[in-house]
């Protein structure tokens, strides 16, 4: 099989890979690029630990092709640090012990992060409905949710 | 049994809520699971496994599979011939079928190849030639005499006779006599209730990394709960020595028991072996649902006496859980635990182990009990409906307290179940008004917590920071709590203490991380290790003054002159103890291995509001509340997050996840998508009330609380479903349909 040529921007800095037609946007993040904090929890979109930004759009990268990155904008939880500051959902997940095992989390923490910068004053219940799609078998989401609402209103404080 | 360790005292550290050392990395995308392990060279392993769910395998040609570009290593069931016995040999059966399928997604061969898609296409080229055999996948069915045998030779001595071959144990619990005690009841209610097989559900796929050298030495990295089992194991099925195979356990994404044995391990390695090359193998989520554990299904009859004024006469009950085509004791742990949370003068249980064409069960936090505590705390609450009594109330006037005689045998030293009781009756929650086609429900939960073996060693670094290496994987957030109760003995901040979970080879033996133990047992030798290292850092000090050993003692991470006779000197700091520790007499560490006893029983009560929508049966939580005695809570975040996480598998258990098996005995559901766990928006707040009845086993009173939080909610949802709707449902999950059915027929 010939593989393409794909240029894309990841977390800010311009990349280039090779992949395979049927290769998914999680196997070149994970695989290629050793960029593995995006995981594989189920390979068919219905757990949310593979989520990343694709244009600023919440994706499972499972479900998008590698050669789909072509010309793209994507950031992954590696990005959203900023050089040693974290940003302050991850700041709030940790203070507030929003994580576990820890494997859905980055997943959780690109979708919230997408959640805060469409709707920055969201109420529990839009949380809650937002990240329906990222699962956690560990913590029963309390503590995740009361972090999301936590960060928010510390951004909201910064704005 | 060790039960005079405890102490009290004031703490600094314990009780309070630092940031946990691994969240850094688990935040930022830095920590590395199961899957994320590289090697050079490395080869990808996939696995092919059964479509039957019964079959014999007659040959398997992988001829032209072996003969593909890219092919570098093909393994089936012959490569594992040599298996001893016990369950090792059940094990590597499990992971390798030998000459019988068992199960849907039994795994038949394996192969290595240097990609994914040309590992896919050899998978394709293996002719595996079956003979489909009868199958049986439902309790009932495999009980009866002339069901299909699922796996002949197991039936042990205790099994009566007349039953199929695939009834495989019988135990017995209880005492007291059953029949005056009945007689004594102004009501005897007897029912039969049912519960679905269901997953751990963890978001980490199962995955490993085996690297097997050509003299027969080998390195494992894979996502556990137990790597020095994984070692046990995985030695015995490759015929090596234990010290040869080394394993490192990586973080680890969610567990909740299925981790605590091998799937795809074993086939690695022998994959490895036979490439001369490292194989990595991760198990997809289909193979994840169709070949590791889920937990048992049951089917349990329950029958309770109780008179006008809720006092239980007589409890007994018969169980039967069937969890695969493997024997295992779990049903005897739900045979145990049933009744345990009740003072009575007569109990009997029974439990049945039945064999069914299913995969090989797996422990599943509390493995046993919730069903089993289910159907008790259904046939409780019906009891108190019928008699018109307080569900609470009778509870405490039932409820097992300090020198009670268990129903499974020991008696009780300090337990806080009455304590939870009277928490939950002093509660809002427990007062606060309903709505229409809302209700209410409570249960009781229950877990005997174990120890075991564990090994520790603790090293005063020469700055006087503090370094714990413990065996363990951290599954709960234990690093946290385990460098907490160092820093506390040692009288040093928490940030100076970092705790690493190390490889087998680094470390004596630690059990699994199982039971709820690891707080409890590798707390307790962390807290020995620490005081190990104290007598060595008050020694060293006494050196330095030149005074006697006794007459130093420990202070706020200080050495200090103490008696009449020490001296006048300035306290000397941990740091500088060690800054002049090449000088007297070289490192100063600490150790402790033990194999833990006094464990210490944790009961906790569930209180859980719902509401059923009459037209579609579906049902809301509400408001759910939990009360679990934690004896001390070391970190609190991380004892709330055991319970809640806990309660909201039980809630899915309860309400939405079940293994469902077509006729042609093939699971139908092996996805996130149709095994449904609870999503954020399925639920509310998950409030937490933690009580402290100190373990008089543990230094500082610690239980366990990873698995009793899982017991509750199963009846507590199901008594508050009831009383939503004015009727009883005897079988979980309660999905929508069969909800709207117990409605209409009333």
């Amino acid at each position: 099989m010939s593989k393409t040529h794909v240029t894309t921007t990841i977390n800010g800095t311009r990349t280039e890979f090779l992949c395979e037609a049927n290769e998914t946007l999680l196997t070149v993040l994970r695989d290629r690029l050793h960029l593995t904090g995006a995981k594989e929890g189920c390979g068919s979109g219905d757990c949310g630990a593979c989520s990343v930004t694709l244009n600023g759009r919440l994706v499972a990268s499972c479900l998008v092709l590698g050669v789909e990155a072509e010309g793209a904008e994507i950031t992954t939880v590696e990005g959203m640090a900023e050089g040693g500051e974290l940003h302050p959902l991850q700041q709030k997940f940790l203070d507030l012990a929003a994580l576990q095992c820890g494997v859905c989390t980055p997943g959780i923490l690109v979708a919230a992060k997408a959640l805060l910068e469409k709707n920055p004053d969201p109420s529990e219940q839009e949380v809650r409905y937002w990240l329906a799609g990222n699962l956690c078998r560990c913590t029963g989401y309390d503590k995740i949710i009361k972090a999301v609402l936590a960060a928010a209103a510390d951004l909201r404080g910064a704005a | 049994m060790a039960l005079d360790e405890y102490e009290k005292r004031d703490f600094q550290v314990i009780g309070s809520r630092p940031v946990r050392p691994d969240g850094i990395d688990k935040v930022t995308g830095r920590a590395l699971y199961g899957a994320d392990a590289v090697l050079p060279g490395m080869l990808v392993g996939k696995v092919l496994r059964s479509p039957h769910p019964h079959a014999r395998i007659r040959s398997i040609d992988t001829r032209a599979a072996a003969a593909l570009n890219g092919v570098r290593a093909v393994v089936t069931g012959a490569d594992f011939g040599e298996i001893r016995k016990g369950e090792t040999r059940n094990v590597a059966e499990n992971a390798m079928a030998f000459d019988h399928a068992l199960y849907d997604g039994h795994a038949v061969a394996a192969v290595a190849a240097t990609s994914e898609a040309v590992a896919r296409e050899a998978l394709k080229l293996i002719e595996v030639d079956y003979e489909v055999l009868p199958h049986v996948t439902e309790i009932a069915a495999a009980m009866a005499p002339g069901a299909p045998v699922v796996h002949a030779g197991f039936v042990e001595d205790s099994v009566p006779d007349g039953f199929s071959e695939n009834v495989t144990a019988r135990h017995e619990f209880g005492h007291g006599d059953l029949e005056a005690g009945f007689a004594r009841a102004d009501k005897v209610i007897a029912r039969t209730l049912k519960t679905a097989a269901t997953h751990q559900g963890y978001i980490e796929p199962n995955a490993c990394l085996a690297s097997m050298g050509p003299d027969g030495r080998g390195d494992l990295w894979c996502c556990t709960q137990g790597h020095y089992f994984v070692r046990q194991l995985c030695a015995e099925i490759m015929g090596i020595e234990e010290s040869r195979l080394r394993v490192t356990a990586s973080e680890i994404g969610g567990g909740f028991g299925g981790k605590t044995t091998v799937f795809v391990e074993p086939v690695a390695l022998m994959l490895s072996k036979k490439a001369g090359a490292p194989v990595k193998l991760v198990m997809s989520r289909n193979e994840v649902f169709r070949a590791s554990g889920p937990t048992v299904s049951s089917e349990i009859d329950v029958k309770i006496g109780m008179t006008r004024d809720g006092r239980i006469t007589a409890a007994e009950a018969e169980l039967r859980y069937q969890g695969g085509a493997f024997p295992n004791i779990t049903v005897m742990f739900g045979a145990m635990a049933a009744f345990a949370a009740y003072d009575l003068g007569a109990v009997r249980t029974v439990g049945y182990n039945v064999l069914t064409n299913r995969p090989k069960q797996a422990a599943y936090r509390a493995p046993g009990a919730p069903m089993a505590i289910y159907a008790v705390e259904s046939v409780v609450n019906e009891l108190c409906e019928e008699l018109g009594l307080d569900p609470l109330e009778v509870r405490l006037k039932n409820a097992a307290r300090k020198g009670t005689k268990s129903s499974y045998g020991p008696t009780f030293n300090d337990i806080g179940l009455v304590a939870t009781l009277e928490a939950a009756q002093a509660h809002p929650h427990y007062r606060a008004p309903l709505g229409p086609n809302q209700g209410r429900g409570l249960s009781c939960g229950f877990w005997f917590n174990f120890g075991g073996n564990t090994s520790v060693s603790l090293s005063v670094d020469m700055d006087g920071s503090v370094s714990v290496t413990e065996g363990n994987p951290d599954i709960g957030g234990s690093r946290a709590s385990i460098a907490m109760m160092a820093a506390e003995e040692l009288g040093i901040p928490f940030e100076r203490v970092r705790a690493i979970v190390a490889d087998t080879a680094s470390l004596g033996h630690n059990d699994v991380t199982d039971g709820s133990r690891v707080t409890f047992a590798v707390g307790l030798a962390t807290i020995k290790a620490a005081r190990a290292a104290k007598k060595e850092l008050c020694k060293r000090a006494a050196m330095m003054w030149g005074i006697d050993e006794e007459a130093v003692t420990w202070e706020n991470g200080c050495a200090k002159p103490s008696g009449p006779n020490a001296g006048s000197f300035e306290p000397l700091p941990i740091e500088k103890i060690a800054r002049k520790s090449p000088r007297t007499g070289g490192p100063i560490a600490g150790h402790h291995e033990v194999n833990a006893e006094g464990a210490g029983v944790s009961f906790g009560v569930h209180l859980c509001d719902v509401e059923v929508d009459p037209e579609t049966g579906h049902t809301k939580i509400l408001r759910y509340t939990i009360f679990q005695d934690a004896g001390k809570a070391i970190h609190p975040d991380y004892v709330e997050g055991q319970m809640q996480g806990g309660a909201v598998q039980g809630i899915g258990w309860a309400l939405n996840e079940e293994y469902i098996y077509g006729k042609d005995g093939r699971l139908q559901n092996p996805g996130f998508l149709d095994y449904r766990i609870p999503v954020a928006s399925d639920l509310p707040d998950i409030d937490t009330v933690i009580l402290e009845i100190p373990n008089p086993g543990h230094p500082y009173g610690v239980r366990g609380v990873g698995e009793t939080g899982i017991v509750p909610p199963l009846a507590a949802v199901s008594n508050a479903v009831s009383h939503a709707i004015g009727t009883r449902l005897y079988e979980l999950p309660m999905s929508p349909p069969k909800i709207l059915k117990a409605i209409r027929e009333g």
